[in-house]
């Protein structure tokens, strides 16, 4: 079944934890944006919802580093945060082992993944189903790109990952939502934090809406760090989002700088054909 | 290779609840099992957020080891600038300090910029 939902958003641990600390217009415009992300993401009636996190050494630290890794089990716990600094209650997220599998097979058709049985999920994951599935009720498929510990994947294996994950949807008969989560330029968890390069992430934004291959691809990781910062490497998920959109255009529904949660909270998803989104699995 | 050392216990902090225990528990046992240096053995244990940071420690890990002592989101920022200023630049891994106006200098700048538009 072709994917049925794509998009991107941000997933900074302030948005929950510092959440009383950002302007009150700004905090409760992200948090209704980010509901009516979930539900036009739920309206496209997913049996399941891809999450291509950067995650933040929760299961993965540089005695084994993957570029990148899919979570393959029944359900995963999380978030691993200290309740009282993420704010998110820990529990139980449903998963899917055999479509797990299924997917990992076919995204190894052309990307080297590693698979993980065992995945706990932080602020990467838990801050975006917070608001958009916060029943917890949809498995999830847990996608993870190192952007954390260089040496990193180049931003066209992150295209590529994004591409195989795309065909790997495609080729299963359940309906798959995908969304990719990390911040574009911040300084996350630094003396800088609260920094932002707003033209840079308008720039960026411009080249993802238009689904740019090459302008997406076109950045070098001193670039990145120079104007973005180290948390800007997370772009490789944004980037990973706009390739399994398979070309369509995105869409900025939200956009706006928030020094107390370190990043411009960000959400877009991608404008699929009409005929795509109303594909009927009857 | 300490820098790695040092990130990996926080690591296993961090995610596991049971290393926390016995870290709370068992400090001189646990810091035994990494080759840390004694000055990284000591800015663990005050804890030292300024130095940690200036020996490189990836705020992805370095945060929630502040959490775990709970050391609140702005003193954990004020720490590490404070280290900067004792201890120089960091000295390895991932960061550099950029100059940064502070959060509330931002806002307030952002918050004049709403208002014009």
């Amino acid at each position: 079944m072709p994917l049925v939902y794509c998009g991107a958003c941000s997933h900074a641990p302030g948005i929950t934890g510092r959440a009383e600390r950002a302007d009150t217009q700004t905090r409760q415009a992200l948090e209704t944006a980010f509901r009516r992300m979930g539900d036009e993401m739920r309206a496209t009636r997913p049996d399941a919802l891809v999450v291509i996190a950067a995650e933040h050494f929760a299961n993965f630290f540089m005695n084994n580093m993957p570029a990148f890794a899919i979570g393959m089990a029944d359900s995963y716990e999380g978030p691993i945060e200290d309740e009282a600094f993420l704010r998110i209650g820990r529990t139980t997220v449903p998963g899917n082992r055999a479509l797990s599998r299924r997917l990992i097979e076919n995204v190894m058709q052309t990307v080297d993944v590693a698979y993980a049985e065992e995945w706990k999920f932080d602020h990467g994951i838990s801050v975006p189903l917070h608001f958009l599935t916060p029943d917890y009720d949809l498995p999830i498929v847990p996608a993870n790109i190192n952007c954390q510990g260089p040496p990193l994947a180049p931003l066209a294996r992150a295209w590529a990952f994004g591409e195989a994950l795309r065909r790997a949807a495609d080729s299963v008969p359940e309906r798959i939502a995908l969304i990719g989560t990390g911040g574009l330029s911040h300084w996350p968890a630094t003396p800088d934090s609260g920094k932002i390069n707003q033209e840079w992430d308008r720039e960026f934004l411009r080249r993802w809406s238009a689904n740019d291959r090459e302008a997406l691809l076109s950045y070098t990781d001193a670039e990145i760090y120079r104007e973005a910062g180290q948390g800007g490497f997370e772009i490789r998920t944004f980037i990973a989002a706009a390739a399994a959109a398979g070309g369509a255009k995105g869409r900025i529904d939200f956009c706006e700088p928030v020094p107390i949660f370190a990043v411009s909270c960000t959400l877009g998803s991608f404008e699929f054909p009409p005929a795509q989104q109303n594909t009927s699995s009857s | 290779m300490s820098l790695y050392q040092v990130q990996k216990l926080i690591y296993q902090l961090n995610r596991d609840p049971r290393a926390r225990q016995r870290y709370a528990n068992e400090r001189d046992a646990v810091l035994g099992e990494y080759d840390l240096t004694q000055e990284e053995i000591g800015a663990l244990r005050k804890p030292d957020i300024g130095l940690l940071y200036v020996l490189g420690v990836n705020g992805q890990l370095l945060m929630h080891f502040a959490a775990l002592h709970r050391i609140e989101w702005t003193d954990y920022l004020e720490r590490m600038r404070q280290g900067l200023r004792e201890h120089g630049p960091v000295r390895e891994g991932v960061y550099a300090a950029t100059g940064y106006e502070g959060v509330e200098a931002h806002d307030a700048r952002l918050k004049a910029e709403r208002e014009t538009r």
